[in-house]
């Protein structure tokens, strides 16, 4: 979590340090959003920055915890102020699986996130998913704060 | 008198030639295979006449004492190249020890060899000429001084490792009783660039690593290479276009088909053992299905819906069953079922959780993965379930594969890696059944994924 909070800022502080013109003119929205004004509202900084772009797993499991329903909430919010936006969940896994079964399973945590969203009123035909299974971890380590951040889903604008 | 002065006989060794190259492949006195062409060389005269016919050596105990071997460097420009191979090929196998020696002229003073404890002999010469490249080959039996094999062999210039890899095949099968698996490739997956992006590419190899190269660029994520037990066709999975998706490649003609048209993601895949079919996975709700896709008229068949994740499916060598890994029963595990789906039954009842099953091309054993307290295991069973052992651990090993004969498997081998990723590394290792003989085959670079290719022809 920290990690991920630490991206997160990382990312808002690169955007406004690199702002340029169109990020300055650009309008912020309410609440959140207006933690970090140099980003463009509806776009996928936006989403990083001001809703929470990922979801975490437990070890072999696709059970959305509190905390990943808490983000999803906040996603399905921004999608529904920016309808235009469509999105693609991509499902990710540690390495302590094999590499076939976890190209499934990051497809059911990716599966998992989506059925959220179209619970709370997504339509469906906005929403891709995929999966990397254990390919395209964000954390390079192998202990378990690195293997936490490895199994989720991440949400990105297409 | 020198064994290239001989003159080029049919002898009764030429039985083995045509089980060798397949017994249509016997063409009169010689037989041709992919531009080789092997002719019987006649025996020179026998310093132990009244030797038993068979001269096969007789090696049982082979399974524990390696077997000594006198390979010296051959005659002609190529023949230290052809001599290291066969080395490095009957060496790495574990089942033989190679002993340097002089090169014997004539018929060789075996008391000497003897002496030095060798079993076997090798001797000959490989010359490059205008008509390409001429190796000529004698193996012998140190103990009764009887020639077990003379083969003349016939090629490109360019293809000395390839005839020096079909003449260990050679002393592996006349010596050992069944046939070697020398003369193969390795399809893998190589690796570079940071590990969370890193590129793949498609790749292959001869099984000792030499003779590495490309087959696709390394714009997609591409995994899980599999080869067609029957021609020169490899499935793999690619996500090209964003689109993880099964596609079949032709080695020969470099054309690259989509497989199946589904929904899903399509993974996973492995030929049928006739070659005309490719089961895989496919991804449907929180689960994946197992489906064969017929190659020729891209018919597709469902074999499970279980609604659990069904994958890493993989035949029988006689076709009638599959083994696959599946979460229905809450963890992943092993199962069998019939080809045409149904009668699922597990397998897999050890500690922790089972993966990446395959089948041996002898069909007594299933090799697979098992993770458990956080490491893995690389391991065999009997298909009933019965006679689970452990071959190797580490970190990762993965995605295990067969040699041709079924006496080797080749893996993928995973390290940890430490803070900021250093310490991670990606290769192919090799393991005898038996557990003994583990070695990694070099490659540049990381590699991963190795799908071991039939015999060349």
């Amino acid at each position: 979590m920290r990690l991920k909070l630490l991206g997160a800022l990382g990312m808002a502080v690169f955007l406004a340090a690199c702002s340029d013109d169109t990020n300055k003119g650009a309008t912020t929205g309410t609440g959140a959003a207006a933690q970090s004004t140099g980003v463009t509202p509806g776009s996928e900084a936006d989403l990083v920055a001001n809703v929470g772009d990922r979801v975490f797993f437990e070890l072999n499991k696709n059970n959305l915890s509190s905390e990943a329903q808490a983000t999803l909430d906040r996603q399905a919010a921004w999608l529904a102020k920016y309808p235009q936006v469509t999105v693609q969940l991509a499902g990710n896994c540690d390495d302590r699986g094999t590499e076939e079964y976890n190209i499934a399973l990051g497809e059911r945590r990716a599966n998992a996130a989506r059925d959220y969203l179209v619970a709370k009123g997504v339509a469906a035909s906005r929403i891709t998913t995929i999966s990397y299974g254990k390919d395209r971890p964000t954390a390079t380590g192998d202990n378990e704060e690195a293997w936490a951040q490895n199994r989720n889903s991440i949400t990105s604008v297409r | 008198m020198r064994p290239s002065d001989l003159p080029l006989i049919s002898d009764v060794e030429a039985s083995l030639l045509a089980t060798h190259f397949g017994r249509r492949a016997l063409l009169g006195a010689g037989a041709v295979a992919a531009g080789v062409l092997a002719m019987p060389l006649s025996a020179l005269a026998q310093a132990a006449p009244g030797a038993p016919g068979d001269a096969e050596i007789t090696v049982d105990q082979a399974r524990t004492a390696p077997i000594p071997i006198v390979i010296p460097v051959l005659g002609g420009d190529a023949g230290q190249l052809v001599s290291s191979v066969i080395s490095g090929d009957l060496g790495n196998c574990g089942l033989f020890a190679p002993i340097n020696g002089a090169l014997p002229v004539g018929v060789p003073d075996f008391g000497t060899y003897k002496s030095l404890g060798a079993r076997a002999l090798v001797s000959g010469t490989a010359t490059t000429g205008a008509g390409g490249l001429r190796v000529e080959f004698r193996l012998w039996d140190v103990l009764t001084g009887q020639q077990i094999q003379g083969t003349a062999y016939t090629a490109g210039a360019g293809d000395a490792r390839k005839i020096a890899h079909i003449i260990a095949d050679v002393i592996y099968e006349r010596l050992l009783g069944e046939k070697g698996y020398f003369n193969s490739r390795i399809a893998y997956i190589a690796r570079s660039g940071p590990r969370t992006h890193q590129t793949t590419r498609l790749a292959i190899m001869d099984q000792d690593g030499a003779n590495s190269h490309y087959l696709s660029g390394g714009q997609w994520l591409t995994l899980t290479p599999r080869f067609s037990p029957v021609s020169d066709q490899i499935a793999f999975m690619s996500y090209a276009n964003n689109r993880p998706r099964v596609y079949v490649l032709n080695l020969a003609t470099g054309r690259q088909q989509l497989l199946g048209d589904f929904d899903g993601i399509s993974f996973a895949p492995r030929f049928a053992p006739d070659g005309h079919t490719v089961i895989m996975s496919v991804t449907r709700g929180g689960g994946s299905d197992i489906y064969s896709v017929d190659l020729a008229s891209r018919g597709k068949r469902q074999l499970t819906s279980s609604g659990a994740i069904d994958t890493s499916p993989c035949y029988s060598p006689d076709g009638s069953q599959i083994v696959f890994n599946s979460d229905r029963g809450g963890t992943p595990q092993l199962y069998i079922m019939s080809a045409g789906g149904g009668g699922a039954k597990r397998i897999s009842y050890g500690n922790g959780i089972y993966g990446s099953p395959v089948w041996s091309p002898r069909g007594d054993l299933i090799a697979f993965t098992r993770i458990a307290n956080g490491s893995f295991s690389l391991g065999v069973m009997v298909p009933d379930g019965t006679g689970e052992r452990i071959l190797t651990q580490g970190f990762t090993v993965d995605t295990a594969t067969f040699c041709p004969n079924g006496r080797v498997l080749a893996f993928c081998r995973q390290t940890a890696a430490g803070a900021g990723g250093a310490g991670f590394s990606s290769s192919i290792g090799t393991i005898d059944i038996t557990g003994f003989h583990e070695r990694s085959i070099p490659a540049a670079g990381m590699a991963s994924d190795p799908a071991w290719s039939p015999l060349n022809g």
